[in-house]
């Protein structure tokens, strides 16, 4: 069969933009958002400590060291997936964890902490997801990393791993680190 | 026949789950109400892929809504409340995005294509109406005329 070949060209056009779509979902996971957060400082915020709410922490608590701001629940299945990680960075890594109970509820959360160990230097009860929004959180876990002075450096949605931390964070924090010593 | 009856049934009930949000929001005057509807219409949901906050019953969206609510009792514009979605979500968050440096090519790539094809269609018909034009060799003419002659 014969085919006059100017009618491959809508055909092999449509093929090339399939290919170009297709590409952009496999590089490129279409759940992450890109973060409007980096690089700007820590919203300001007054929430009741998890556990005890007759006090509260403000962003200014979190200052002062280069730190992990992990956003966490009970309803989210890998936020126990990413908990040994997280129990292995507060105890043998040189930085603060800090920890945002994202829309829990405090006896869950509280018995969460109980069941597979607590982490976390404090823990924000973020309950109505204030917060939350205020960094762009769309869901659980994220983690936040926030340099001594409250500015976020970098956001990572879902499970912190061993691939994830050496790669991603360690050097960074390394880096920040070696900013910090410098100036 | 049963199987229709199930589908009828099927088909009448997803109708309202299509439009899951109820939130039982109190505005005080109708105006509000309009307004909190159009925003949650023209805000997607940043957990969903192509819902919007209207259509989604992810714990996202209903903290959004629920702000969005109180955004619009407190008095503020469309435009800022749109402003604080875009601040913390980003472009992914309006409908209608914005334009810039990361979406000029979604705005435009249509005009684009559209002149690229017009002037494609433009070329075309020059090149047929050249075509036309071009007459026959007299030996070519001869040998239609025979064709034509013995066809006769």
């Amino acid at each position: 069969m014969i085919v006059d070949k100017r009618f491959l060209v809508p055909l092999l056009g449509f093929m090339l933009l399939v290919a170009v779509l297709a590409l952009g979902f496999k590089l490129r996971d279409p759940h992450l958002l890109p973060s409007q957060m980096l690089n700007r400082s820590l919203p300001a915020f007054s929430l009741p400590r998890l556990g005890d709410p007759s006090k509260t922490w403000s962003e200014k608590d979190l200052y002062g060291k280069v730190s992990l701001l992990n956003v966490w629940a009970t309803w989210c299945p890998s936020c126990v997936q990413e908990h040994p990680q997280l129990m292995r960075i507060s105890r043998e890594e040189d930085i603060s964890v800090f920890g945002i109970n994202y829309n829990d509820d405090t006896a869950k959360a509280l018995a969460w902490l109980q069941r597979y160990g607590n982490p976390f230097q404090l823990n924000i009860a973020d309950h109505d997801g204030q917060l939350a929004i205020d960094l762009g959180v769309y869901g659980a876990p994220e983690t936040f990393l926030v340099d001594a002075k409250g500015v976020i450096r970098y956001r990572h949605v879902g499970v912190v791993d061993e691939h994830v931390w050496a790669d991603i964070f360690a050097p960074m924090i390394a880096e920040l680190n070696r900013q910090a010593g410098g100036s | 026949m049963q199987i229709f009856r199930y589908l009828l049934v099927f088909v009448l009930m997803s109708g309202p789950a299509a439009n899951a949000a109820i939130d039982a929001y109190v505005f005080p005057s109708k105006d509000l109400r309009v307004r909190y509807y159009d925003l949650i219409e023209q805000l997607r949901c940043p957990q969903c892929l192509n819902t919007n906050l209207a259509g989604s019953d992810a714990m996202i969206a209903q903290d959004l809504r629920r702000e969005v609510h109180r955004m619009i009792l407190e008095g503020q514009t469309d435009a800022e409340i749109l402003q604080f979605m875009h601040h913390r979500y980003g472009d992914f968050v309006l409908y209608k995005p914005r334009f810039n440096y990361s979406t000029w090519v979604l705005w435009l790539a249509p005009g684009m294509v559209f002149c690229v094809a017009m002037a494609g269609c433009i070329v075309m018909v020059r090149r047929r109406q050249g075509q036309r034009s071009v007459s026959l060799s007299d030996p070519d003419r001869q040998r239609l005329d025979q064709l034509l002659k013995d066809k006769a």
